[in-house]
């Protein structure tokens, strides 16, 4: 890149600025302003307000996604059951959108949509609470445990509803649960729901990782486990709450997918999971654990949806979208690499 | 085997040197031009304080590091080294300060990594177990070639690691720090095998914290200060007073047991029990200990003496099998590790890399870890407290660090010490456990640990530490317990002398 670094000496001279330094470090975001400027070249339509909230509006459920995984993958761990846990939420929302049925009572009980958000959060709560009890306290290693949830909660969503998607969500008046496609609809400032609810969960999170002593905990156990609970982090309690969040934070995006989809499939969010690990990883984070942060994850989501989305605009095909999000990925691990191995000590 | 010829030091042939080699990693220059040589069948140890550059010299010579600038001379001729694999073609070794072994591996798959012996159908096991078999005949342990080394002590570990540098066949084998978790009878053993390994040539360089025993195998001696060369001498010409005074420029002694009253029991251990972790006998085996505030208390044994597992089961790590623990009398069964530390019993543990440090973690955030309690408000963390806490620690121990913001692999190895230490202090503890607080760190930071345990226990802390250097246990400790085989052995007053405590440890003094 820069002339000294094209000169004989093994590392380019440790004083002033040294550009590949800053290039490596904030590489996500320097990738993310590449690929901004590059579709603004290739595509008119690429650079407008209107066109950054629609693809922002797409990111979003990767984000959140990425935002929950990231929390578990700095805890040295990997959760493969959100993309399933997102179609879940989106059915078990639908289900109760079209009403409970309490036969005892022979009534058809309405929630409000707020209690269908509560309850769909408690649904994705519970299976990362299980994916969490399997892992933490029985010792079962995280990729087969969510491995397992995956297709449990899949199945599920399958069951629910006979394999159908529920295409009604939007309530009626007179059951007082209307509002639903609020999340995926609406716009604040012109700014979508859905976007706002990223910045939210977003936010939350890095005060959650920075400024809480949970955060440091998971840094800690993440990086050391035995090094962390000898100096006395409750480290299964903080395994099981990353796999709650985790979960939490996908049925969060299955209720914004729904919404925008205005319809809940049990099929939604397949394969999923594999985009919010590649989001977290593009983000700069360690997938050993201990290592990353949310803004890197965020910045990871916007890379891998601007690429996919301009791809798509500029008219490429699926199957070459696939290899250019494969290379993405592979070239952000192969700089994770560089970073971390400068920093370890031989 | 100990007639070697006491060559003229500056007559004898130099194998390996470094000519004004220096090192910086960024703004941090750890070397600064730098002479250094290593003599053909002689042992030249090179002495020097905590982040003086040691361990850096050495991973240059051995093919880990290249320097900044600077040559290196093998056999006369200028050569590069370009890696470890390398620099042991030419016939260059190190063992590591920090260990280097698989642990999911077998001892005898950790010994030949990357130099499997192959046979007719792959790799030839039986005979790469055979010589594992060998070479722990050699180094007089029972180490069982098929035990996975995370089963292993630390200092089973550190023997591994010798045994896999003697395997190579080194001309110039480089030791760094080789004996910091032996005892004493190791520490013989290893010395007998570098005597060995000296009348056949090969060339030494070695380096350690425990000056006196470092004296006994020294044929040259070379003190680093701050990355200078500061003084070189043959044997014949130095002593202990000489290293210390060159490493640190005064010399220090390590304190005497400080004058308190003692308080109320503070740790009261009955009948306590616990399992080895190879599932058969006992590590610790009723064993009873009382502990009052103010007292310092220091434990000595053996490796494998049940040490390490008495204070591991004090902290909640280890699950007992009878007896019981007890805190200002209540008794803590059932308390996790972080409710003991809550309720001010702490353990440092002897295993910093494994046990002590977060590695993807700063120092500053290494450093408050165990004391988070400590500045959080409501929900939230204060930045200032936290910064305040880290600073008084950096200073109460004495961290060599660019920063609370520094990685931790930054740190030399006893500066990384020195944080698993200053970690536990700072949570304000008033029983502190230390599983060899001495491990890696130089003679002048060793006085002010001890120093800073002596003060907090005029305050009322109780000390109870471990050591494998007799000259520890006659310092600040009211009083000393040897354990052999799970039990107290004998117990000492401080007015004893280490021939007493060796012989109650079950060892030979060290020639
Ligand atoms: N990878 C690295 N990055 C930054 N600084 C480093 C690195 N390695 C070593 N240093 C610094 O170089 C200096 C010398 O370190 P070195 O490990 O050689 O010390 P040492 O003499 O072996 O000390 P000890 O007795 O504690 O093992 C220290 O200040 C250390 O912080
Ligand atoms: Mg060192």
């Amino acid at each position: 890149m820069s002339a000294s670094t094209a000169s004989h000496t093994p590392k380019p001279a440790a004083k002033g600025i040294n550009i590949g330094h800053i290039l490596l470090e904030g590489r996500a975001f320097f990738a993310l302003i590449a690929i901004i400027i590059t579709f603004s070249f290739l595509s008119p339509n690429y650079a407008s307000v209107g066109n950054f909230l629609i693809m922002s509006n797409h990111v979003a459920i990767f984000g959140l996604l990425a935002i929950g995984m990231m929390l578990v993958i700095l805890n040295g761990g990997i959760d493969l059951s959100v993309g399933s846990v997102l179609g879940l939420s989106g059915v078990f929302a639908g289900y109760l959108m079209q009403g409970v049925e309490v036969p005892s009572l022979g009534i058809i009980l309405y929630p409000p949509v707020w209690a269908v958000v509560v309850l769909t959060m408690t649904l994705g709560a519970f299976v990362g609470f299980v994916n969490g009890i399997l892992i933490a306290r029985f010792k079962v290693p995280a990729f087969v445990a969510t491995l397992g949830s995956l297709y449990v909660a899949r199945g599920a969503a399958l069951l629910m509803t006979n394999g159908l998607t529920y295409n009604n969500l939007s309530g009626k008046t007179e059951f007082g649960n209307t509002g639903f496609d609020w999340l995926g609809f609406n716009r604040i400032a012109n700014v979508p729901v859905g976007v706002i609810v990223l910045v939210v969960v977003s936010v939350a999170a890095f005060l959650l990782l920075s400024r809480t002593a949970f955060g440091r905990w998971l840094y800690a156990s993440g990086g050391n486990e035995r090094a962390a609970e000898l100096a006395g982090v409750p480290v299964k309690r903080v395994q099981i709450t990353v796999y709650m969040l985790s979960g939490v934070c996908a049925a969060i995006a299955g209720l914004v997918l729904s919404s925008q989809l205005t319809s809940a499939g049990p099929t939604a969010g397949e394969t999923y999971e594999l985009t919010a690990i590649a989001a977290v990883v593009v983000g700069g984070a360690a997938l050993t654990g201990g290592r990353g942060g949310v803004g890197g994850t965020l910045l990871g989501a916007f890379v891998i949806g601007f690429l996919a989305d301009g791809l798509v605009i500029i008219g490429v095909s699926s199957y070459w979208q696939t290899v250019f999000t494969g290379a993405v990925i592979v070239l952000a691990v192969l700089l994770n690499s560089i970073q971390y191995g400068g920093l370890k000590r031989v | 085997m100990n007639d070697i010829p006491q060559t003229n030091p500056d007559a004898s042939e130099v194998v390996l040197a470094a000519r004004h080699v220096a090192k910086s990693f960024g703004a941090v220059h750890a070397l600064k031009g730098v002479n250094f040589d290593v003599h053909r069948g002689q042992v030249t140890t090179l002495f020097g304080e905590n982040g003086a550059g040691k361990s850096t010299l050495m991973k240059i010579l051995s093919g880990v590091q290249k320097p900044t600038k600077g040559e290196i001379i093998l056999d006369g001729q200028p050569v590069e080294l370009h890696s470890t694999m390398d620099a042991q073609h030419k016939g260059i070794c190190i063992i590591h300060q920090e260990l280097s072994l698989a642990p999911n591996m077998t001892v005898r798959d950790n010994i030949f990594m990357g130099r499997e012996i192959m046979g007719p159908f792959g790799v030839d096991y039986a005979e790469e177990e055979r010589q594992t078999r060998a070479l722990m005949e050699e180094l007089e342990e029972d180490i069982d070639p098929l035990s996975k080394v995370e089963d292993l002590r630390l200092g089973q570990q550190q023997i591994v690691e010798i045994a896999r540098a003697l395997s190579v066949d080194a001309r110039i084998l480089i030791m760094d720090e080789p004996t910091s978790a032996l005892s004493a009878s190791e520490v013989e053993v290893l010395f007998k095998v570098i005597h060995d390994l000296k009348a056949r040539g090969v060339s030494i360089v070695y380096i350690s914290h425990h000056l006196e025993e470092a004296l006994t195998i020294t044929d040259h001696a070379v003190v680093l200060r701050d990355g200078n060369m500061t003084a070189y001498a043959p044997r014949s010409e130095i002593d202990l007073e000489w290293i210390v005074v060159n490493m640190v420029g005064e010399n220090f002694d390590l304190g005497s047991p400080p004058e308190v009253t003692f308080g109320a029991p503070a740790l009261s251990i009955e009948n306590l029990s616990v399992p080895s972790h190879t599932g058969v006998g006992l590590a610790v085996d009723g064993l009873d200990l009382d502990i009052t505030a103010g007292e310092i208390v220091c434990i000595y044994g053996l490796m494998g003496a049940g040490r390490t597992e008495l204070l591991e089961c004090a902290a909640g790590r280890l699950k007992n099998t009878g007896g019981s623990i007890k805190l200002h009398g209540e008794n803590v069964a059932g308390l996790t590790i972080a409710e003991r530390i809550n309720a001010g019993l702490v353990l440092v543990p002897e295993d910093r890399q494994r046990d002590g440090l977060v590695q993807t973690m700063t120092v500053g955030k290494n450093l408050s870890l165990a004391s988070i309690g400590n500045f959080t408000r409501g929900l939230f963390t204060n930045h200032a407290d936290e910064d305040k806490i880290i600073a008084d620690s950096i200073r109460d121990v004495t961290v060599k660090t660019d920063g609370p913001g520094a990685p931790i692999g930054s740190l030399s190895g006893g500066n990384q010490q020195k944080v698993v230490i200053g970690k536990m202090l700072v949570t304000d503890p008033s029983v502190i456990m230390l599983d060899e607080p001495s491990r890696g760190i130089d003679i002048g930071a060793k006085a002010e640990v001890f120093k800073l345990l002596a003060e907090r226990a005029k305050q009322g802390l109780a000390v109870l530490y471990t050591t494998s250097e007799v000259t520890e246990c006659l310092s600040i400790a009211h009083r000393i317990i040897v354990m052999r085989r799970g039990k107290i052995s004998a117990t000492f007053t401080s007015d004893t002398t280490k021939e007493a405590i060796m012989a109650a440890s079950g060892e030979s003094m060290v020639a």
